[in-house]
């Protein structure tokens, strides 16, 4: 079974989302190890460690994904977690951008999949099943 | 009239209580030095000497002993994340009445094992992996410690999933090896017990027949707890109470000795503010902390060393040298303060000690800044409802005024973020009682918790 680690990142309290996914990926075959709420790069690095985890998916709906996510995939690559698949969605930057931008720019930030806000858990799936080769 | 007689061969001391378990009261105590590096019956048969003398030939139905003396439970932790597994591993070992010489993470070196042989370190915790997760490390981590030819009991907490690897390695290097359930199967959730457990029956079995404690066994019933096992169950009993028996809530324990300084916290310590938020690692209901380099002789120079040079020098200019003082307690282990000054000193110590060691123990407030205006993050236990602190140990039970030493574990302004006690009452251990009621709370809980809601002094 496979391990995916989830939370919401930085100041942010939205936890509804946070369990929608969790339901979501635990009825489709996932191992969920949740941080929950108001987490920080190292909560979910640690969490990966000992869990053992193949993927880390990141949420932040509060507009500050972009400062709360700065040097994650750095932290990562510093606690062994050599190439861990990083997803990140929700309402990731402040205000309405262009989301090709912001795509470009969490993927130099070494984030594998960034998704638009609005987009449901369901559609991500398929990418998941994707990358970690099921 | 049915007598129990309970001892406690501590580092320094042999203390025995005898206690009337028909009437709930404590007959008559005594103590002798503990002699375990000659032959610890000596120490013990004196102290009994001393006992009949005082309170007259007594016949007992049941004679139990707890111990710390050699050294106490020396344990090596080792676990995968510092703030996960390996801070797991550590409450296992204190909950259990050990004292950890040496904490490992991640991956273990060579150098590393070496450590554990020079330390002479008696059980080694080896922890990491939530269950079905990491187990690489825990499996490098066991053949390290067969390459290296660990001799001493290696107690296997971590991953539930890797138990029959880790089997086959202990099986390979013919290690002693103990397997239990995970010390955290889940992230963030605590599970000890059976670690706790486990640790206690080697002691019994292995560590006090290696340190000579188990002849003294040709005389008495057994040596059933390492003494800080016992002082965990005795504080935890009055905490919660028994049956019918009202306990005193949720209390903080502190014990200032030679060498080290022990923290026990009774309460779930969960927050008492809605702007606040739990993290981390759950904590246990009954927590226990000891500070090897925190003490009042042997360990008085690591006392100098968790100061900074400047407050030194504020001791310096009330004529108080620090250093001085601490290289002589050190040098003079069994020194006994006969002037007021000596008494100042060692009150100084015993304050600084306090300090140092509920910092180190009590739970933390973290602001954050949200869109929803200030929260506070708490990492480890709030114990500022703490109903009750309860002092023992030399320093404390000799000083004319132990408050002042109890006091430093409160409230301090300084430190606004610790969640320390802010209104309790103080009480003293005057007679040592504390190991003795763990000890009878084996076979009889009510009368151990009314012995000790009569014996504890307040102050």
């Amino acid at each position: 079974m496979k391990t995916i680690v989830i939370g919401v990142i930085g100041a942010d309290v939205h936890a509804v989302g946070n369990r929608i996914i969790q339901y979501v990926l635990t009825e489709s075959g996932y191992n969920v190890v949740n941080v929950g709420v108001l987490s920080s790069q190292e909560d979910f690095i640690n969490a990966a460690i000992e869990s053992n985890a193949d993927m880390i998916l990141v949420s932040s709906l509060y507009g500050q994904g972009e400062i709360d996510c700065r040097g994650f995939r750095d932290k990562c690559d510093e606690a062994g977690l050599k190439d861990i698949p990083l997803y990140i969605g929700g309402n990731i930057v402040v205000g309405k951008q262009n989301f090709e931008d912001v795509e470009k720019r969490f993927k130099a930030m070494g984030f594998n999949r960034v998704y638009a806000p609005g987009v449901p858990i369901d559609d991500v799936l398929p990418d998941i099943k994707k990358d970690l080769g099921e | 009239m049915k007598n129990y007689l309970l001892i406690d061969f501590g580092s320094t001391n042999t203390k025995l209580t005898a206690v009337d378990v028909e009437k709930d009261e404590i007959i008559g105590t005594s103590k002798h030095f503990t002699t375990v590096s000659e032959d610890i019956r000596i120490g013990y048969n004196n102290a009994l000497k001393e006992l009949f003398a005082k309170c007259g030939e007594l016949k007992f139905e049941k004679i139990i002993a707890c111990s710390s003396a050699a050294g106490g439970l020396k344990m090596a932790a080792i676990g995968l994340v510092e703030e996960l597994t390996v801070e797991a591993a550590k409450r296992a070992c204190y909950g259990a009445g050990g004292k950890v010489d040496l904490v490992f993470s991640h991956y273990i070196t060579k150098a590393e094992v070496e450590k554990i042989k020079d330390k002479k370190i008696d059980i080694v915790l080896l922890a990491g992996g939530i269950d079905g997760g990491n187990s690489d490390c825990v499996i490098h981590n066991a053949n390290m410690l067969g390459k290296g030819n660990i001799k001493v009991p290696i107690v296997y907490a971590g991953n539930k999933s890797c138990q029959d690897d880790i089997k086959e390695i202990f099986d390979k290097y013919e290690l002693d090896g103990y397997i239990c359930d995970n010390i955290m199967p889940q992230l963030n959730v605590l599970n000890i017990e059976s670690a706790k457990d486990a640790i206690r029956k080697i002691f019994l079995n292995n560590i006090i027949v290696a340190k000579g404690i188990k002849k003294v066994e040709d005389e008495i019933d057994g040596v059933v707890l390492p003494t800080p096992y016992a002082v965990l169950k005795a504080s935890e009993l009055l905490s919660k109470g028994y049956l019918h028996e009202k306990g005193l809530g949720d209390i903080v324990l502190v014990d200032i000795g030679g060498a080290t300084t022990d923290v026990y916290s009774m309460g779930s310590g969960s927050p008492k503010r809605s702007d606040v938020i739990l993290k981390g690692l759950a904590e246990p209901y009954a927590k226990r902390t000891v500070e090897g380099d925190l003490g009042m002789r042997y360990s008085a120079e690591g006392v100098i060393k968790a100061l900074s040079e400047e407050q030194i020098k504020l001791y310096q200019e009330r004529g108080i040298d620090l250093v001085q003082e601490a290289q002589f307690r050190f040098e003079h282990v069994d020194m006994i303060p006969h002037n007021a000054h000596d008494e100042e000193v060692d009150r100084e110590f015993g304050e600084i000690c306090t300090d140092i060691a509920i910092s180190r123990h009590d739970g933390k407030m973290e602001a954050i800044y949200t869109p929803m205006g200030m929260l506070y993050y708490q990492i480890g236990k709030d114990l500022t409802d703490v109903s009750y602190i309860i002092g023992t140990g030399g320093v404390i039970i000799n000083d004319h005024d132990p408050r002042k030493i109890l006091e430093k574990l409160c409230y301090d302004i300084r430190k606004p973020l610790e969640l320390r006690p802010k209104n309790p009452k103080y009480m003293l251990d005057k007679n040592y009682i504390l190991s003795a009621m763990g000890l009878l709370s084996l076979y009889y809980p009510e009368v151990a918790l009314k012995i000790m809601k009569k014996n504890m002094k307040l102050i």
